[in-house]
């Protein structure tokens, strides 16, 4: 069975009118940018792949995760790990509680220690008493990441993720990104309406148009 | 690899099953309970009340069919001035603090002032309606604070003079009290509207053009505003028409309003009065809706003339003249409230106080002292009932936004109606019938009925105060939890519950703010077994004991004020490192 993402014969219809429709492998290590203009389903695409499509669309086809069928299950079963534009850190837990929100078992004493060193693998070793709201907007981006790693997923997906970035940062947060999604041979599918994230992504690109 | 079937019934059975686990079947008969426990106890109480108002009551050996209650009840002879007290005290009232909010929010809205009147607005809204009239009647009687304050020396009077203010018999100062207590709830309810509604943009535009402030808001924002406030406008119509405990304290006796005196009949040791409440009780239901399709009736003349007067293209700067006067009649009715509060305070504290005095002669915590005992029960009965009424509420609440946010689908507008219901149906209409049918179910005493009723007056509120700032959580939110694993019990639990503490605690004081205040169910279902606050005080106006009065008014106001203070400071103590969540 084929290791990676698999969308197959995804399609996804509004009141009758189709809005997507993608039909591509993803393997581990690489990004599949997923392009187009503002509502052309980009991130109705996104919701899909992670159970939480709205009842209002009927979507046809099946998502497969390394050849295990992630259809039937719910958001919370699926291993999809997932980045927004905003970083959406839980704003009532510190840097360390929203670490550890998504890292599963171990004794106090292991989960303090794996916190510890995936802050200091981010460059923000120490910070984890914090309060997110006070940390700058790449270092909340570098948690947000982090957080969404120790969770250990199987595939990563990107929801705009680097559009509220300036410039400088934007290029430094994609290669962590990319780079880590590398390391860890992630499947990447990412939904942007930048050129330069897919061209910095280096995968296939799929272009959505309002008639698609 | 299996064989796959087509892919569309692959879904719709994929679909059916997560759903099935992200909305468990308790979750899903939420809804269903909640309008039970909301509209269940109307439902019977308006049936329980059909058929002794036809002379039919087996239970206390009657057996109708007969028009017996209606002969007795037009029989009465206040019953023509009952039911015009009943239409001019509403009518009057609703166009009043409507005017009121109208013409302040028109004239001073964005401007320092109404910054003021926004954050009095809380403590305001919070004191109960007994509260408010108590420290009305205190201010305007005969012997009142305001009379204490102007005598001798511009009265030239030294006892108080012999007319009739509290309790004139046209209703004027049971108005007043109204009044005073409506407009916070209207102006929280416009605010709440203006939320919704581009009312700045749409005010720049029109000033833009050269129109007044004034007649720019009335033109071009208020027709949006009102048609949001709409249902909130005939709760107030409703409850001042049929209010009891507002009436008591304020309103005329010899004859009482319709709804005070079907309290009358019902505890009335003679039985058969109990079939002349129920027919009164019929009759206030048929003036409110009467008086509510006529309210109707004006709204669509009014739209009617409004929408040629709006395209006419008058500037109406004149109109800006409203200002002060708003401002005059705004600050008048909060003033009221707040100084009534003082009055109050003074006399639970008063020593002697001769007429004329402007204070008491000595300050003491005699009357405190004295009705400690009766005061800790009270506070007892009200803490319970009002927790527990809230926290039910509060359950049911999440629990049906919860299915609601979880099947992707909102309540729509005939949702929204039912809420309003037990609102705007009077209670003097209901909670007879209410009492007569659980007295059937041998279930007519104690706390646990008087929970149930007060319920059916909490759920709406909370339900109200919540739903906003649950709906207007951010999703993803939600999404980046369970791409992390959390299951949807932990992301309500562990993130958005917390998330949205403040607004819960919100919904919990107003629940409870609304609890403390409810006179009519504890009285009638509680079969004079559960004395709350409230009941205490309402039963104490009689009497004219001011100090005994001015004790329970103000406790009862504090038992209502105290858990908006703890929302305010709660989550800023807890959230004190989390910036996040301020603002």
């Amino acid at each position: 069975m084929a290791e990676g993402l698999t969308l197959e014969e995804v399609a996804i219809r509004l009141d009758g009118r189709r809005l997507v429709s993608v039909d591509r492998h993803v393997p581990p290590g690489e990004v599949l940018s997923i392009m187009g203009p503002s509502g052309v389903g980009k991130s109705t695409l996104l919701a899909f792949l992670t159970g939480t499509l709205a009842p209002a669309f009927e979507a046809t086809g099946r998502v497969l995760l390394d050849g295990r069928d992630l259809t039937p299950l719910p958001p919370d079963r699926r291993q999809l790990g997932i980045l927004f534009q905003d970083d959406l850190l839980f704003p009532h837990l510190s840097v360390a509680g929203n670490l550890g929100f998504g890292l599963r078992g171990g004794t106090r004493a292991e989960r303090r220690a794996t916190i510890a060193r995936a802050l200091g693998e981010v460059g923000l070793a120490g910070l984890g008493p914090r309060d997110p709201a006070t940390l700058s907007g790449g270092q909340r981006a570098r948690v947000a990441l982090m957080r969404t790693l120790l969770a250990r997923p199987r595939a990563l997906l990107l929801d705009e993720a680097f559009s509220r970035l300036d410039a400088q940062r934007r290029a430094r947060t994609r290669e962590m990104v990319f780079g880590t999604a590398r390391a860890r041979a992630l499947p990447v599918v990412m939904v942007t309406h930048d050129h330069a994230d897919a061209e910095a992504a280096g995968g296939p690109i799929v272009r959505l148009t309002p008639d698609n | 690899m299996r064989s796959r079937p087509s892919g569309s019934s692959v879904t719709a059975r994929s679909d059916a099953r997560a759903r099935a686990r992200v909305v468990p079947i308790i979750l899903r008969l939420l809804p269903s309970l909640t309008l039970l426990a909301m509209l269940g106890p109307v439902a019977a109480g308006l049936a329980g009340a059909v058929l002794p108002a036809f002379g039919h009551l087996p239970a206390a050996g009657f057996d109708g069919p007969s028009l017996v209650a209606w002969e007795r009840l037009f029989g009465w002879a206040g019953i023509g001035e009952a039911t015009r007290l009943s239409l001019t005290t509403g009518f009057l009232a609703t166009l009043g603090s409507l005017a009121i909010v109208t013409l302040i929010t028109a004239g001073w809205w964005n401007t320092r002032v109404f910054g003021w009147l926004e954050r009095a607005l809380s403590p305001l809204l919070s004191v109960p309606h007994a509260a408010a009239a108590f420290g009305i009647a205190f201010l305007i009687a005969p012997s009142g604070w305001i009379m204490r304050l102007v005598s001798p020396e511009l009265t030239g009077l030294s006892r108080p003079p012999d007319i009739l203010v509290v309790g004139d018999p046209w209703g004027l100062s049971m108005t007043a009290g109204l009044i005073a207590k409506e407009v916070p709830f209207l102006l929280l309810m416009t605010l709440a509207a203006l939320g919704q509604v581009r009312a700045r943009a749409a005010l720049e535009l029109a000033r833009s053009m050269g129109y007044g402030r004034v007649a720019a808001w009335l033109k071009a924002v208020f027709p949006q505003v009102y048609a949001q406030i709409r249902l909130p406008v005939y709760v107030v119509l409703a409850y001042s028409m049929s209010v009891v405990d507002v009436a008591l304290i304020l309103g005329p006796s010899t004859p009482a309003t319709l709804s005070v005196q079907i309290v009358r009949w019902m505890s009335d040791p003679d039985l058969a009065m109990r079939l002349v409440a129920s027919a009164g009780a019929i009759l206030q239901l048929g003036l409110v809706v009467g008086a509510l399709a006529l309210w109707r009736l004006a709204e669509w003349l009014v739209g009617l003339w409004g929408t040629g007067w709006a395209g006419g293209g008058g500037r109406g700067r004149p109109l800006d003249a409203s200002r002060p006067v708003a401002l005059g009649l705004a600050g008048l009715s909060a003033c009221a409230t707040l100084a009534g509060l003082a009055a109050l305070g003074i006399w639970s504290v008063a020593g002697l106080w001769r007429f004329p005095d402007a204070l008491p002669d000595a300050l003491s915590l005699r009357s405190w002292t004295r009705h400690a005992a009766g005061l800790g029960d009270a506070i007892g009965d009200t803490a319970l009932v009002a927790l527990s009424a809230t926290a039910m509420a509060l359950l049911l609440t999440i629990g049906c936004l919860e299915a609601e946010f979880r099947r992707g689908r909102t309540i729509g507008r005939f949702a929204l109606w039912l809420l309003y219901l037990p609102l705007i149906v009077p209670q003097t209409a209901f909670l007879p019938g209410l009492q007569t049918f659980l007295l059937r179910l041998g279930a007519d005493r104690g706390t646990l009925p008087v929970i149930a009723a007060h319920l059916v007056f909490v759920l709406p509120y909370v339900f109200l105060s919540l739903g906003d700032p649950w709906r207007a959580w951010d999703r993803r939110q939600a999404v980046a939890a369970a791409a992390l694993g959390a299951s949807p019990g932990r992301v309500l639990l562990a993130v958005r519950l917390p998330m949205l503490l403040r607004p819960l605690l919100v919904a919990g004081a107003i629940g409870i703010a609304v609890s403390v205040g409810q006179y009519l169910p504890t009285l009638l279902i509680g079969g004079g077994r559960v004395a709350t606050l409230t009941t205490e005080a309402v039963a104490l106006s009689s009497g004219g004991d001011r100090r005994a009065i001015g004790v329970f008014g103000l406790a009862q106001t504090l038992a209502a004020l105290l858990p908006f203070t703890l929302a305010a400071l709660l989550p800023a103590l807890l959230w004190r490192n989390r910036r996040g969540l301020h603002g």
